[in-house]
């Protein structure tokens, strides 16, 4: 028995092993101060912070980057998070006419891939100057408009709320709004923290959209446009070691975020697989 | 239809009016403000449609006809097909938010009619507007994500629906050219296998040697020099009933055709360079990629699923310390942006990458490892790495309800003499499968959509000179469906590929659907 138990522990370590090595690999390449693309060493043979130092310079864009994708995150998660909550409510707590057809409607249109709209978008961005310089809150709206769609794991969570508090509510002369605000999104924290976070994660990783909005406009881009700029078009081997400080600066906060707020996330994540 | 037919017959000359003027019922009876919203309404749907929509409905039929010129260095523009088209639809939308309203309005003026026949109190503006926190308050909560929804993806979808029916590529690009309607035609280049009549025909000849231009049964076309002018004659004389075919191989100093027709005459003669002029067509390149996408989906779905069900099961036994711990050292992939992480990785199984740079630093391997060159090494390593990201997910899904399995199931078991092994395929797994089931169903049709991974990881490559489009041997629908729309600009094809995602997507669904009870069930917990 205790020998087994071993072995668990061992298998668990080379997983873990496994799955940090890249970062502990990224951090290290971030030091690097050795010049050129990628090298046959894990461990710099010279130190520096020259990498990082690159980073706050205006020249190189990256705070700009930073600036553009941290605000579009901080919109997102705003607004998204209003859009996906009155949907999900909507969808799970209220009957009205309509709701069945409504849910199919929005289940077909998931069904199209997202890049799709894009060509229609642009078109409708650029004509407000939306594009380009402008992609921030061309992004905004972009992200924002269509999250409704997105609702599934907050209506799963709402679903499990007892119907019953409702009801006795309403028998005390609540208005629905009233159940809403006062009775049902004080239970649903943890769903609303999970609906932040993802709102707030998502702009991060975004490459599709972004570089087709900003294209060809350095003021516009986020930093995954950006960086992925830094590593597949221009001077690779001059920019290697400057993208894996750049990652580095933006994995560490969202990375902490997540790490803080993880209880919701596996919440949310659960409460979504196993309700739909 | 059944409600406007009786209030045409049963309401009185207010209700009845209302069929012309919008609201006229509520006004009559005093709800001014359902009244006024209904008839101004009306007023700027026709304003609209006299001024602007009539002209962006005859716009629709054929997209625009006066091309844009430059006569004596000035540019006169003509139509523009994408902006009519766009409108059309926007067009068509208002009419039916049009007729839709106005059924509603014939149904309230009714109501109000029959109310105060009734001598019963109508709802006044105030409670009208109280109704939106109460009765109507699901109409609060949707009418903002409502119309976003409709701007920003009913709009884009019907008009890029729209599109797969026109010829809307880098050739038709408004506003310097006009697109049309082509009908089913892009579908058929996707969809149906190009059948062309081999024939083989001498460009240009000199007394002992001969140029051909050879048409493939598939529709490529080659270009062969042969210094057999007389085999080269008798081959374009036996493909000109067109039911010849022929085989080309590759000889010690260039090639040989050999041509053959079902009665049995053959013509063979070598030719010192064969030169494929066209890509190869658009219908196979699509089978493969769409091969690709479904095995994809496949493995990068089941195979996660499966390995992150078996960490959460190691992690979950009795008498394993800092079952916390390792979760969370997992679930940095999850964490961490993935154009950070799938970046870097992509670099790391580059030729020159670190992985490659060690092996053949130890001496391992004399050449790098094609990690991303190699079809097939590009595809099995897409899908590792994306065991890497995936397998976090599963496992944080998994743990939760592993847990809830009923402990007296596995104490049963165990008492009749249940191996470890039949445990899990006759317990676990089903329990697990029944729970999981639209979980399942979401990650795969979200791995037929996985733009990231395959982006960021491989680009697609590596391309291949057998598939179309700059397509590649990684690309999955959607990645090709973006190269598409990006780099060639060819839209008409990008909009049929986006109805044949749906499509694909739509028959998962639908499959699974049917297959699996617990997508149905929507108020199992209430």
């Amino acid at each position: 028995m205790k020998k087994k138990k071993l072995g668990a522990h061992l298998l668990l370590t080379a997983l873990c092993l496994v799955w940090l090595t890249p970062f502990v690999l990224l951090v290290l390449q971030s030091f690097r101060g050795e010049s050129g693309g990628q090298v046959a060493y894990a461990i710099p043979r010279e130190w520096t912070l020259d990498n990082y130092a690159f980073l706050l310079q205006p020249e190189s864009g990256f705070l700009r980057w930073f600036a553009n994708t941290l605000t579009i995150a901080l919109f997102c998660a705003v607004i998204q998070t209003i859009m996906v909550l009155s949907v999900a409510y909507a969808l799970s707590r209220l009957r009205f006419r309509g709701r069945r057809l409504l849910m199919n409607l929005m289940l077909v249109l998931g069904m199209f891939p997202g890049f799709l709209t894009m060509i229609v978008l642009y078109y409708l961005l650029k004509l407000f100057g939306l594009t380009q310089g402008g992609a921030v809150p061309g992004l905004i709206l972009i992200y924002t408009a269509s999250s409704g769609l997105g609702y599934y794991i907050a209506k799963g969570f709402f679903d499990t709320i007892p119907r019953t508090l409702d009801e006795a509510a309403r028998i005390d002369g609540a208005t629905r709004f009233q159940v809403f605000w006062r009775i049902i999104l004080p239970l649903a924290k943890p769903i609303v923290i999970y609906t932040v976070l993802m709102a707030f994660m998502a702009p991060w990783g975004d490459y599709v959209f972004a570089s087709y909005v900003a294209f060809g406009a350095p003021e516009g881009y986020n930093v995954a446009v950006g960086l992925y700029r830094w590593v597949n078009t221009t001077d690779y081997q001059g920019y290697f070691t400057r993208f894996c400080a750049g990652g580095v600066v933006v994995a560490l906060p969202i990375t902490a975020l997540f790490m803080a707020l993880q209880r919701y996330y596996v919440e949310g994540v659960t409460g979504g697989a196993v309700k739909g | 239809m059944k409600q406007l037919l009786s209030a045409l017959r049963r309401g009185d000359w207010k209700t009845r009016l209302s069929f012309v003027v919008m609201g006229f019922g509520c006004l009559a009876h005093g709800q001014w403000l359902r009244g006024l919203l209904f008839l101004g309404f009306q007023v700027v749907f026709i304003l609209y449609m006299v001024f602007l929509g009539g002209d962006y409905l005859s716009g629709l039929r054929t997209l625009g006809q006066v091309e844009t010129t430059r006569i004596n260095r000035v540019t006169v523009y003509g139509d523009h097909s994408f902006l009519l088209l766009l409108y059309g639809v926007m067009t068509i939308l208002f009419i039916l938010a049009f007729v839709y309203t106005w059924a509603v309005s014939i149904r309230q003026c009714h109501t109000a009619q029959q109310l105060s026949h009734r001598g019963k109190r109508l709802p006044t503006a105030r409670d009208d507007l109280a109704s939106l926190l109460d009765e109507q308050f699901h109409k609060s909560l949707l009418a903002l994500p409502t119309l976003g929804i409709t701007l920003f993806t009913v709009l884009p979808i019907l008009f890029m629906v729209l599109i797969a029916f026109t010829n809307y590529d880098h050739q038709h690009q408004p506003p310097g050219k006009l697109f049309t309607w082509v009908g089913g035609e892009n579908f058929a280049t996707l969809l149906t296998s190009r059948e062309t009549p081999v024939s083989f025909r001498i460009t240009s000849a000199t007394e002992d040697a001969a140029t051909l231009t050879i048409t493939a049964r598939n529709g490529d076309i080659l270009t062969a020099a042969t210094d057999d002018l007389a085999a080269a004659q008798a081959a374009a004389a036996l493909t000109r009933t067109g039911e010849a075919d022929f085989s080309l191989t590759e000889q010690p100093g260039g090639w040989r055709f050999e041509v053959f027709t079902p009665d049995g005459q053959t013509v063979s003669f070598a030719a010192s360079t064969v030169i494929a002029v066209e890509t190869p067509s658009y219908a196979y390149t699509f089978r493969q990629v769409l091969i690709w996408t479904l095995v994809w989906a496949f493995f990068a779905t089941f195979l996660n699923y499966f390995l992150g069900m078996l960490v959460a099961m190691l992690i979950n036994q009795r008498g394993v310390y800092l079952k916390k711990l390792w979760r969370t050292l997992l679930v940095t992939t999850i964490a961490v942006p993935q154009f950070v992480s799938l970046l870097y990785v992509s670099k790391l199984f580059a030729a020159d990458g670190l992985v490659n740079g060690l092996l053949l630093r130890w001496g391992w391997i004399t050449q790098p490892l094609p990690f991303w060159t190699d079809p097939t090494w590009a595809r099995v390593t897409i899908i590792l790495v994306n065991i890497w990201i995936g397998i976090p997910y599963v496992m944080l899904i998994a743990t939760g309800i592993l847990m809830n399995i009923p402990a007296d199931l596995y104490e049963a078991a165990r008492i009749d003499g249940a191996s470890p092994i039949q445990t899990y395929t006759h317990i676990t797994l089903p329990y697990m499968l029944f729970i999981t089931g639209p979980y399942l169903l979401t990650s795969f049709t979200g791995n037929i959509n996985n733009f990231n991974v395959i982006f960021l990881l491989s680009q697609g490559m590596p391309l291949s000179l057998d598939l179309a489009g700059n397509a590649g041997a990684t690309d999955l629908l959607i990645t090709w469906l973006y190269k598409m729309t990006v780099t060639d600009s060819n839209y008409k094809l990008a909009a049929v590929m986006g109805v044949m995602v749906f499509v694909v997507c739509a028959a998962v669904n639908l499959i699974v659907y049917n297959l699996i009870p617990s997508v149905r069930n929507e108020e199992g917990f209430q």
